[in-house]
């Protein structure tokens, strides 16, 4: 029997790397936390994204509520190719988020997920993302926006599993 | 262990160990929905409260909708909110007070994609103190292609009362929770 919340996996990059994926993922939790701590490595400065399960289709859309320092402001993209999960970093601003997957593995919703993040020189971000399917999350493939950009060294995604009762 | 605590900062500004972390109760909603969604005999074992759901109503002729919370069966003006909101082109923020509920969540409504429920997660620091009224805080959204919001919501409930009951329903009227929703309790102690 699992606990109620634990580490399902964590990746450290001891390199740049353009991306991480947990993948295997069963469905042994009702939710996923996804809980990430990244920079990437060079520039333009791209946003986190996530594409689940492989798919590739423009089936991923995000709404963002961000702020600067000075004004708040709020964003969106409909029929992606992934969904965003956090504000840009940069190499040398760290950007820390947690991402929430509720009820992953049902088969009858669309998979969606709540995210609550910053970056140290953009500042914090909010973003409600949809995925329209209804598969169960089985793998997560995180990435920059964008092509040509890797995450840094010491760039850390640990994904946990809570078990509701 | 610095994961975990990162978790806790942004999950719920809780820094806990993993195994503080348990479940009380679930609810996932039926074949012909559900008026409200109750947790009741909630104990004083824990030091805060974490619910998390994705949900949808049967509001008509929206694609959104508001979850609203009472605490210990109170209907009285005893509530207060703010919210910052993002609805894809601007931001927005907004509140009230003396109110008999606090809204704490966005949900998505009849007219949004099929199979769209707005996730969220509200948290209840330090419920059962009974030195300090209530308060509450949620991050919650309802993307739906095109359309939606996503909200950072904080709630006061002016009573120094323990937390021992926890009603939802929707705020914008007698609409349903639709089947497949789902509510679930947890304690962090």
């Amino acid at each position: 029997m699992p606990a109620t919340y634990e580490p399902i996996a964590t990746t450290t990059l001891g390199s740049v790397a353009s991306s991480v994926t947990f993948s295997s993922i069963t469905g042994t939790y009702t939710d996923l936390l996804l809980v990430i701590a990244v920079k990437q490595s060079g520039t333009p400065q791209r946003w986190t994204s996530i594409r689940l399960n492989s798919d590739s289709g423009t089936n991923y859309s995000y709404t963002s509520l961000e702020g600067n320092g000075s004004t708040a402001g709020s964003y969106r993209e409909s029929n992606q190719t992934r969904g965003a999960i956090n504000f840009k970093t940069s190499p040398t601003d760290w950007g820390q988020n947690t991402v929430h997957f509720q009820n992953y593995s049902n088969t009858t919703t669309f998979k969606t997920w709540i995210s609550r993040g910053d970056a140290a020189a953009q500042g914090p971000v909010a973003i409600a993302g949809l995925y329209r399917s209804t598969s169960a999350i089985t793998s997560m493939l995180i990435t920059l926006e964008g092509s040509g950009q890797n995450f840094d060294t010491g760039s850390t995604f640990t994904l946990y599993g809570i078990k509701a009762a | 262990m610095i994961a975990n605590q990162i978790a806790g900062l942004l999950t719920g500004g809780v820094v806990a160990p993993l195994s503080s972390y348990e479940s009380i109760a679930t609810v996932t909603v039926g074949a012909g929905g559900a008026a409200n969604v109750e947790f009741t005999g909630i104990s004083g074992s824990y030091s805060h409260l974490q619910i998390r759901f994705i949900a949808r109503t049967a509001r008509a002729s929206f694609p959104d909708d508001n979850l609203a919370i009472q605490l210990n069966g109170n209907t009285g003006s005893n509530y207060a909110q703010h919210q910052l909101n993002g609805n894809g082109s601007a931001a927005s923020a907004g509140g009230g007070s003396t109110l008999t509920d606090m809204r704490l969540g966005r949900l998505t409504g009849s007219t949004a994609l099929t199979g769209n429920f707005a996730p969220g997660v509200i948290d209840i620091l330090d419920y059962s103190n009974t030195n300090k009224n209530r308060t509450l805080r949620s991050l919650s959204g309802n993307d739906n292609n095109g359309a939606g919001d996503v909200t950072l919501m904080s709630g006061l409930y002016q009573s120094t009362t323990a937390v021992t009951s926890i009603k939802l329903f929707s705020q914008t009227g007698s609409n349903n929770f639709a089947q497949y929703s789902s509510f679930a309790l947890y304690g962090i102690k």
